[in-house]
């Protein structure tokens, strides 16, 4: 079977639009998440500035987010879309339901991150006499980046997978022409087709972050 | 030696815990001097990091307060702490360099946090890497490098900042015995040269030994006893205090049952054969249960243990013999070893 020029622009249009919905939807989780993953760590008990009751509101907020089944949080925030970009169909109002329900998860992915560095290193970090601010900015950030680009490929791939649940509420991307053609008109060839396409953006993300997570350890010679 | 640059007084720290609260530091007087090594000892336990970290106020004590040249660290804002802490650099058993820098931006690191320029700061780490001698090592890694060569890394970042004061955490529990052996050289050179302040915190008297000018003992979150290193070996007044000093015949040896006691050589009586004549003059054999010369402050100190004859009369003429002699002794009862 051979595509005709409207299905290949169709495919087209669908990569192109899989990846801006990424991408923006990862980019604005990390603004969100990544400062929250800070506070997560730096404000728990024994961090290195405490605020219990923050950090236990801020868990709770975290997890009741994330335990939405995404599908259900689409339908509950695409009025939000409507009142923020003037629309809740097409490929960019699904931005502000992914990136609402990609930034808890990243919250706790950077989380992680930073809580497998080395105290000792935290430690001697205060003992220079360090303020808070620089230990996150010169000791959290830096330390943690190898880590850190691994936990984006977890979250980015994340992402993208969530974006293909747009075609259920006319949304774009190769997910919405999977679900359009396959699911609804029975034409499993295309389907396929748009299942595959996006397992090599999986594939191409996965290993361009952990590329980019291994050139930049020191750690390893 | 100085004035004392940092006072502890009635220090005390309690940790909260699920099991109930957990006693670390109780009532901890001491004054280190300016310009002296003054090592702190204790098993493992004793609550002796604990006290290192509240030298610089990593932990805050529940109790008293420490004083760095006269100012009140408890009294202090937490930036006056942070400022303060520039004066006291700290080197650890694991290091703690940064994995991610490499050895001269490990060592321009405390620099950077004090916002000194980048020109000004590199000059001063090169500097500290020759004094350390790792001047070619300046763009390695901290992976790439051996246990000794870290913490020499360490050690010129501790002192990038100029601090007065410089606490050692354990810092050569983690490194072999010749490694130890150049690392508290490098320590003492520091401190002779620079005129900085040490504070060694260790579980190992040849540490003491080498290196420091007065110790202090801490056992069961008190401090046991305090003087300088040729006194406390000479004459441990504590349990504690004989255990470490003893601590590497306790393995070696197993006593009998009569009495046993620890003659102290302090150099003068080199040319003396004090055993010969102690058995040639009193005419008893006594047993030599150990016997070691250790090197404390380019002294030689060494300590023998006999054991007595049973017959207590015999025992006595002994005693009574190293009286006359008058060389310092003391009974190693049962329950000290």
């Amino acid at each position: 079977m051979t595509f005709d020029a409207a299905t290949l622009d169709m495919l087209k249009t669908g990569i192109w639009e899989t990846f801006y919905m990424t991408a923006l939807s990862s980019l604005f989780a990390y603004i969100i998440g990544l400062p929250l993953g800070v506070i997560l760590v730096v404000t728990d008990d024994g961090g290195i500035y405490p605020i219990p009751w923050l950090q236990k509101i801020l868990g709770v907020v975290i997890n009741l987010l994330r335990s939405v089944p995404f599908l259900i949080l689409l339908f509950i925030v695409l009025p939000l879309s409507k009142i923020m970009i003037g629309t809740r169909i097409g490929s960019p109002a699904m931005i502000i339901p992914l990136t609402i329900a990609a930034a808890p998860y990243v919250a706790r992915v950077v989380e992680s991150s930073f809580r497998e560095l080395d105290a000792g290193v935290i430690e001697a970090a205060q003992s220079m006499g360090a303020s808070t601010w620089q230990i996150i900015w010169k000791v959290f950030l830096t330390e943690a980046r190898p880590s850190l680009f691994l936990g984006a490929a977890l979250a980015v791939t994340t992402i993208l997978s969530y974006s293909a649940m747009a075609g259920f509420t006319g949304g774009g991307g190769l997910g919405a022409i999977a679900i359009n053609y396959g699911y609804y008109r029975y034409k499993p060839f295309l389907m396929w087709v748009s299942v595959v396409l996006l397992v090599l953006m999986v594939q191409i993300l996965q290993e361009a972050w952990t590329r980019l997570s291994k050139k930049g350890d020191k750690r390893i010679r | 030696m100085g004035d004392p640059i940092i006072q502890i007084r009635h220090l005390g720290k309690e940790f909260r815990t699920v099991n109930g609260p957990v006693r670390a530091l109780q009532d901890i007087n001491l004054d280190v001097n300016e310009g002296e090594i003054f090592g702190i000892i204790g098993l493992s336990g004793a609550g002796k990091s604990t006290l290192v970290r509240c030298i610089n106020y990593l932990e805050v004590p529940t109790e008293g307060d420490v004083l760095f040249e006269g100012k009140s660290l408890a009294g202090m804002t937490p930036a006056q702490r942070r400022k303060t802490r520039q004066s006291m650099g700290m080197i650890f058993q694991q290091f703690n360099l940064l994995a991610q820098r490499n050895v001269i931006q490990n060592v321009c690191f405390p620099l950077e946090l004090a916002r000194v320029p980048k020109n000004e700061a590199r000059t001063r780490a090169l500097e500290l890497l020759r004094t350390v001698g790792l001047e070619d090592r300046e763009k390695a890694y901290p992976a790439q490098l051996s246990g000794g060569q870290k913490q020499r890394v360490a050690i010129a970042r501790a002192l990038a900042t100029n601090p007065k004061v410089i606490l050692c955490d354990e810092a050569t529990s983690a490194l072999d015995p010749n490694t130890t052996k150049q690392i508290l050289a490098l320590l003492k050179e520091i401190n002779r040269t620079m005129g900085v302040t040490v504070i060694v915190i260790t579980h190992e008297m040849p540490v003491i030994e080498a290196i420091c000018d007065r110790v202090a003992i801490i056992g069961e979150s008190r401090i046991a006893e305090v003087g300088t290193v040729s006194e406390i070996f000479a004459g441990p007044k504590t349990k504690i205090g004989r255990q470490l000093i003893l601590g590497d015949a306790i393995d070696q040896v197993r006593f009998g049952r009569s009495k046993r006691i620890r003659i102290i050589f302090d150099g003068r009586e080199s040319t003396e054969p004090i055993i010969s004549n102690l058995v040639l003059s009193c005419r008893v054999p006594v047993n030599i249960m150990y016997a070691a010369t250790r090197d404390i402050n380019g002294k030689a100190m060494g300590q023998m243990i006999i054991q007595l004859p049973e017959d207590e009369n015999e025992a006595r003429r002994v005693v009574h013999y190293l009286d006359s002699i008058q060389i310092p002794y003391e009974e190693v009862g049962e329950n000290d070893i």
